[in-house]
């Protein structure tokens, strides 16, 4: 029996982050889940969200954008367009890229407006996961 | 004999051939350095998706086009080659294998199309009279996902649509900087995973969100497109390390070059000097006497 999860996080860009962790909680595309050690085995598609990790007492956070988990008993991967860590997240860029999907958004052309919304999505997730650290 | 102002000239030549391969050498060694950790930075991701996929596959029978093995008549291959010459056997190599492959599978009721990228290939492909169903250039040093993702677009709307029953990648994989490899990968359809007698127990059931046909069409064709953008970026690292190589190779047969030259040089201003000699002697000799 597993008692330790072992969270695996790549993108096209590398390997992210590796470790074994105690729980593990993402936003999939039908909704945020949790898994912890001896979990079935479970495929989803993941939305933009943020994804925490528990190892310990310690919490970590990690921004994530699209991709795939794959849930085993003693293990989590994670196959992500892109990822990032929340101490790594630069608020202010993430601020400045709200407002401009904002006015995009107020223009309203029906091509920009999917592109613009998704924009939109990650900058806030962004900011959100940024301050997660902020406050720790 | 080659007089002396002759063998000058063929010094500088060599000399100022040198300055250019060892130019391009560390041209080649900087692109080289760039496209070597970009592939090591895609190597993990891509790995782990043929991972996933293989369980999916395993347990997902014929849900999606991509994995249903049709009786193999339509063979394409797509070959990877580069744009710029200059890399010793980098392209030579490729289109070998492709040839022994083709020939391999030739007769019967076997039809084979070639898709290629880079113009090398193309090039190649055109002296032997051989048509390309497509290819696609100018991707060498500025590779993009945009690019892959039309490579594989086209693949995939060909595959679905019956016009070919298997699709195999031919391309160099980056060992060394010293040592590349032709390999043939299957890019569709995807391979069953092999059933390991030790595998545990059963196979557990997965659960999928949202359904499973449903992560399978987004999946597949992604898993096509990452191994395409894989196979592109290992090419590119392995064309850089063969022109590096090339040109090392150059500027060394350069540099012997101008040292047997040098000394053919040497050698004749050494016999000008002695015939100028004797004549002196000699003259000197004649008014003596």
């Amino acid at each position: 029996m597993a008692d330790k999860l072992t969270l695996d996080i790549v993108t096209p860009y590398g390997h992210v982050f590796t470790d074994e962790v105690d729980e593990v909680i993402a936003s999939g595309s039908e909704g945020e889940f949790g898994v912890l050690p001896n979990h079935i085995q479970f495929l989803t598609t993941l939305n933009i969200g943020m994804l925490t990790y528990r190892k310990g007492s310690e919490t970590g956070h990690f921004f994530v954008n699209w991709g795939y988990a794959e849930v085993g008993p003693d293990k989590v991967t994670i196959l992500a367009d892109s990822a990032e860590k929340s101490e790594e997240i630069d608020i202010e860029r993430a601020q400045e890229a709200i407002k401009r999907a904002e006015e995009r958004l107020k223009k309203a052309e029906k091509i920009d407006e999917i592109r613009a919304t998704s924009a939109l999505d990650r900058a806030l997730t962004r900011v959100q996961v940024g301050e997660k650290h902020q406050i720790k | 004999m080659a007089t002396l102002r002759d063998i000058q000239r063929r010094i500088t030549a060599v000399k100022s051939t040198m300055q250019i391969t060892k130019a391009m050498k560390m041209v080649a060694a900087s692109k080289l350095r760039k496209a070597q950790t970009r592939m090591l930075e895609m190597r993990p991701y891509s790995d782990k998706m043929k991972a996933v996929l293989s369980s999916l596959a395993g347990s997902g029978g014929e849900l999606h086009p991509l994995l249903v093995q049709r009786p193999q008549q339509n063979v394409e291959i797509l070959v990877l080659t580069s744009d710029r010459g200059l890399c010793s056997a980098f392209n030579t190599n490729i289109m070998k294998v492709a040839e022994k492959f083709i020939a391999e599978r030739k007769g019967e009721n076997y039809s084979i199309k070639i898709s290629a990228v880079g113009k090398k290939a193309a090039e190649y492909l055109k002296r032997r009279n051989i048509e390309l169903r497509n290819s696609w250039t100018g991707l060498s040093g500025k590779l993009v996902y945009s690019d892959v993702r039309n490579i594989s677009n086209d693949l995939i709307e060909n595959y679905t649509a019956g016009a070919m029953d298997e699709v195999y990648v031919i391309y160099n994989t980056f060992k060394t900087v010293m040592n590349q490899e032709v390999i043939v990968s299957k890019l569709m359809p995807m391979e069953p995973p092999q059933q390991s007698d030790e595998s545990e127990d059963e196979p557990m059931s997965f659960i999928y969100e949202p359904s499973q046909q449903e992560i399978m069409s987004q999946l597949l064709p992604k898993n096509v497109e990452v191994q395409i953008f894989r196979a592109l970026l290992e090419s590119q690292a392995s064309e850089e390390a063969a022109r590096m190589t090339a040109m090392e190779n150059a500027t060394q047969s350069a540099n012997d070059m101008i040292n047997r030259l040098t000394l053919q040089y040497n050698k004749a201003r050494q016999a000008s000097i002695t015939a100028e000699l004797m004549d002196i002697v000699g003259g000197v000799e004649a008014l003596k006497g």
